[in-house]
């Protein structure tokens, strides 16, 4: 583990200072293979890897995937959250370029409510026709 | 009395058959940018050798609208698209290249072989503008309009029979 974060502080040393400057945000390339030296913004990145969705791989999150643009996807969210970039608004950013679509977690809207209640109203379904056998 | 009881395992069976029908389905959506509609997304790539690179400021406030294709010399179907790229930029709409993930010396290559109908390249070797689009693989063409709003995105590599349809979305968002 040491090993690793040594790792990415030489490649974080490595990358070419400056190099990304003219691209919308800074996102170093490098983070798409090595974690953040920080294990709190690392553990707080993987959980929102963990439930973005891989394009090419579909229903891998980017961080279960190996596609190249899973790899992008990683470094662009590993950068912005090294920046201090609050998770959801990284999601959100996202969702904006690939819909709802790119998220494990749906957003709780009036269109999506559906989708939210049917767990819940299933167990009280499956609680009533419990009851009632076993009574 | 006995329909009533016999109600939860018709509503199991039912279940089971709904799940066995839509396990047996392939789960490969085509995932829409959610781009078209907007403005296109801030950017500025390199060029390939000397060429002048793409940015996005390059896209707009043309006389009408352009085409951003996203392209690799890895990608087969991009090559597949080629003589219809051709074809719309002899129509007259200018065709901006991104090439995706991909080192000059490919790139070069590849323009040699399959033919060369951009004005301007970018190399995204990073994919970020890739992402930035919304775009979700190669080969994908966005239609940005003059006052440089995205207007379509065709994924996968445009056919003959889809050139006619991008002309006419062209003339349209004129």
């Amino acid at each position: 583990m040491s090993g690793r974060v040594a790792l990415a502080a030489l490649l974080l040393a490595a990358a070419p200072a400056g190099a990304s400057a003219s691209e919308p945000a800074a996102v170093d390339p490098a983070l798409g293979t090595t974690p953040l030296a920080d294990p709190a913004l690392e553990a707080k990145a993987m959980r929102l890897m963990h439930e973005l969705r891989c394009l090419t791989c579909q229903n891998q999150s980017i961080a279960d995937s190996n596609a190249d643009q899973a790899e992008a996807m990683r470094a662009l969210v590993r950068s912005r959250i090294a920046a201090g970039e609050a998770p959801e608004a990284v999601r959100a950013d996202l969702v904006a370029r690939y819909g709802d679509w790119v998220s494990f977690r749906p957003a709780l809207r009036t269109d999506t409510l559906a989708l939210w209640a049917v767990p819940a109203l299933a167990l009280l379904a499956g609680g009533l026709v419990a009851r009632r056998l076993f009574r | 009395m006995p329909l009533t009881r016999l109600l939860p395992l018709v509503a199991l069976l039912a279940l089971g058959v709904f799940l066995a029908l839509n396990l047996g389905r392939p789960q490969q959506a085509t995932i829409r940018s959610a781009m078209v509609g907007k403005p296109v997304p801030a950017f500025a790539l390199p060029g390939l050798g000397d060429r002048p690179g793409l940015a996005s400021a390059d896209l707009a406030g043309g006389e009408g609208p352009v085409l951003v294709n996203f392209f690799a010399s890895w990608c087969l179907p991009c090559r597949v698209e080629a003589p219809q790229l051709k074809a719309l930029a002899e129509a007259g709409i200018p065709i901006h290249g991104i090439a995706l993930r991909d080192a000059p010396a490919d790139i070069a290559a590849f323009l040699a072989r399959h033919g060369d109908p951009f004005v301007r390249i970018g190399r995204d070797e990073q994919g970020q503008v890739a992402i930035a689009f919304g775009s979700s693989g190669v080969p994908e063409t966005f239609l940005i309009d003059r006052r440089g709003i995205i207007r379509l995105q065709h994924q996968g590599e445009i056919r003959p029979e889809h050139v006619a349809e991008i002309l006419a979305e062209a003339r349209r968002w004129r």
